[in-house]
């Protein structure tokens, strides 16, 4: 066994096929249209907050949330919309929350970097970078310790990983033996800079591998491949093992945050993402193994924008949250100091 | 009743805690061996290492399982060595634990108690001396408690462990070993309800944790001379029972407020301000207030034995609210 390359305790899983295919790129296409729709709205100032889109890296939302149960749990970061939307929170709420409305998931005390639907088993999204990394390994040990096989996974950037509660949360996820899935989604951007001026260590997978955890690094933009990976991942998760990373390439399309100037990189040419955009990418794919149909992809995509279209006319029907609401929920139980 | 000290409570009440609810564990560092001052002994023994967790000095990670862990149904009990090393898992505590009641629209909950401890007197150095409280009472959706008696110890960690919000259970190093009586099942203690340990009608002194014992020192010193102090321990000080404070006060006209926190910045101005506020027409001298200077706590024993608040500083301070001695 090298160094690189530990041994396979991962058991072959079924390949994608035709239900699965259909549902990620109904997934990827509802996120897509979504954060579309999300960076209109913010630049009418109708959203709030600072915006992260993940426009370019559905791929990998679609395919880790839509193999997990609502029992699984997902912690997130700030590039959460995603997530949140595969995991199956409802998008109306979820833009309802961007606008700080009363019938947000989070009624409105969130936004964006704070997305929470207990419900769908999405516990949490953060502003602190890699900062809640550590809860995911609280909710793996919360399963061990009640007994279950509910998964936990937590998504961050590769930003995250030069973070001290990533190094911490790697030895103790290892050195206890955690049913945690970390996903990283490597951009190869943290915020404005590359991750070669933040390390010297390219690959993730390579940060972690004197720990010896389960790891694989995939190209994020072949959304059959994410799910492939993971649906391996998840089947070790769910029999008590784990740690596990998988380290997913993708690409930011958009700006660190709605309104960034991108300065800082060049554009990829519009031919270049034709052929790595994860949606025409798995479009092309499933036409070819016959998965789908053209009808199948054009109506995924139809449906998509009529459900966010209905989401916007939600978000913006619901009425700002009472100016009591926040003094009435710092503390559970009602109690106010 | 029998024979017990400050740390033996607060070992009892863990142990009672995890008999009665599963969901009740224990992790930090050196837990398992029962810590530097064998608050935890003898856990690992009867509940075995799965809920009593050693962990590697890792404040910020093992805050972050724990807060995670609360989220999910457990009701953790992790535990920061020094007050001092709280620092490290401040981020946890304050972005993820603190706030994640409110920013999930009341979604999720974090029954999580952080048991640490503070104070200085034991040559510890600047950095494992520290008395920090005032930060934590400064973010909304963290209690905070300081109990100053092996019984508010025992009474204040129950209710803490049943509390489903995150709640920082400060403890003072230099009280583990003081000797007290206490009942064998000690009651549960209210969070928020201030304890008046000494009745006076000249001077209200609210004293926290192990100032209660200087200002109690002060009040017998004070009786002599005909001065009757009304001593107060609020016992948490988020949430604050300021309306036990302000009642004292309205009736003697006189605070004193210690602690052995610096005094700049400390709680002491936060009580200040908020009597100064209610109960202004009653006051018939400045409110005085007793803290450590502005320095980090010196290391050599007569620096820091100069350094500690105490029961002399309380008695200048409770004089000069009676014109007895020069506003310092």
């Amino acid at each position: 066994m090298s160094e690189r390359d530990p041994a396979p305790i991962v058991p072959s899983s079924a390949a994608l096929e035709g239900p699965a295919a259909l549902a990620l790129l109904r997934t990827m296409w509802r996120i897509r249209v979504f954060e579309e729709r999300v960076g209109v709205l913010k630049r009418a100032d109708e959203v709030y907050g600072l915006i992260h889109l993940s426009i370019g890296g559905e791929g990998v939302a679609a395919a880790v949330c839509t193999q997990l149960r609502d029992d699984d749990v997902v912690y997130s970061g700030h590039r959460a919309h995603g997530h949140a939307i595969a995991k199956g929170a409802p998008p109306d709420r979820i833009l309802a929350e961007l606008m700080g409305r009363s019938d947000g998931l989070c009624h409105g005390l969130g936004g964006s970097m704070h997305l929470v639907d207990v419900e769908h088993g999405l516990m949490g999204a953060t502003g602190v970078v890699g900062g809640n990394i550590p809860l995911a390994l609280g909710s793996a040990l919360a399963t061990r310790l009640r007994g279950g096989d509910a998964v936990a996974v937590s998504f961050f950037g590769d930003g995250a990983v030069q973070a001290g509660h990533f190094n911490e949360s790697i030895n103790l996820a290892t050195l206890w033996g955690l049913g945690v899935v970390l996903v990283c989604e490597n951009n190869g951007f943290a915020e404005f800079t590359p991750r070669s001026a933040h390390t010297n260590v390219e690959r993730v997978c390579d940060v972690v591998a004197p720990y010896g955890l389960e790891r694989e690094t995939v190209d994020g933009n072949d959304v059959a491949a994410v799910w492939e990976a993971f649906g391996r991942f998840l089947e070790v998760a769910r029999r008590g093992g784990g740690p596990l990373l998988l380290e997913c390439l993708t690409h930011r399309l958009r700006g660190h945050y709605e309104g960034d100037p991108t300065l800082y990189r060049e554009a990829i040419s519009a031919t270049e993402w034709q052929q790595r955009d994860p949606i025409l990418r798995l479009a092309r794919q499933g036409a070819a193994a016959g998965w789908f149909s053209a009808e199948d992809v054009a109506r995924a995509e139809r449906e998509a924008r009529k459900e966010i279209e209905a989401a916007v006319e939600f978000a913006r029907a619901s009425p700002y949250p009472a100016a009591e609401l926040p003094g009435e929920l710092v503390y559970a139980g009602g109690s106010r100091p | 009743m029998s024979t017990t000290t400050y740390v033996k409570a607060i070992n009892g009440a863990l142990a009672a805690a995890m008999r009665a609810d599963e969901r009740v564990f224990v992790m930090g560092e050196d837990v398992a061996e029962g810590g530097p001052y064998t608050a935890t002994a003898g856990l690992a023994e009867e509940f075995g290492s799965e809920r009593v967790r050693n962990t590697p000095i890792s404040e910020g990670a093992i805050c972050g399982v724990a807060i995670g862990a609360a989220q999910s149904g457990l009701r953790p009990v992790l535990e920061i060595m020094f007050i001092d090393f709280i620092t490290l898992a401040l981020d946890q505590l304050v972005n993820q634990a603190a706030k994640a009641h409110s920013m999930s629209g009341g979604q999720l909950c974090v029954p999580l108690v952080l048991r640490t401890q503070g104070g200085a007197g034991q040559r510890g150095g600047a950095q494992h001396s520290q008395s920090l409280e005032a930060w934590l009472t400064h973010v909304p959706g963290l209690k905070v408690v300081m109990p100053a008696t092996a019984a508010d110890a025992a009474g204040l960690l129950a209710s803490a462990i049943a509390d489903p919000n995150p709640v920082v259970f400060v403890e003072n190093k230099a009280l583990y070993f003081k000797r007290e009586e206490l009942l064998e099942d000690p009651p549960a203690v209210p969070i928020g309800c201030a304890r008046t340990v000494r009745p006076g009608g000249d001077v209200t002194v609210v004293a926290t944790s192990r100032l209660v014992e200087e200002a109690l020192a002060a009040a017998e010193t004070l009786a002599a001379e005909g001065i009757e102090l009304e001593v107060i321990d609020p016992r948490t000080l988020v949430p604050l029972d300021l309306e036990a404070i302000v009642r004292s006060t309205e009736r003697t006209g006189r605070l004193v407020i210690a602690h052995e926190a610096v005094c700049f910045g400390g709680f002491g101005a936060e009580i200040a301000a908020a009597v100064g506020a209610a109960a202004f027409d009653s006051l018939d001298a400045p409110i005085e207030r007793v803290g450590a200077p502005f320095t980090p706590v010196p290391l050599s024993p007569p620096l820091e034995d100069a350094y500690l608040p105490a029961a002399p500083g309380i008695c200048t301070a409770v004089r000069a609210t009676l014109g007895l001695v020069a506003v310092r």
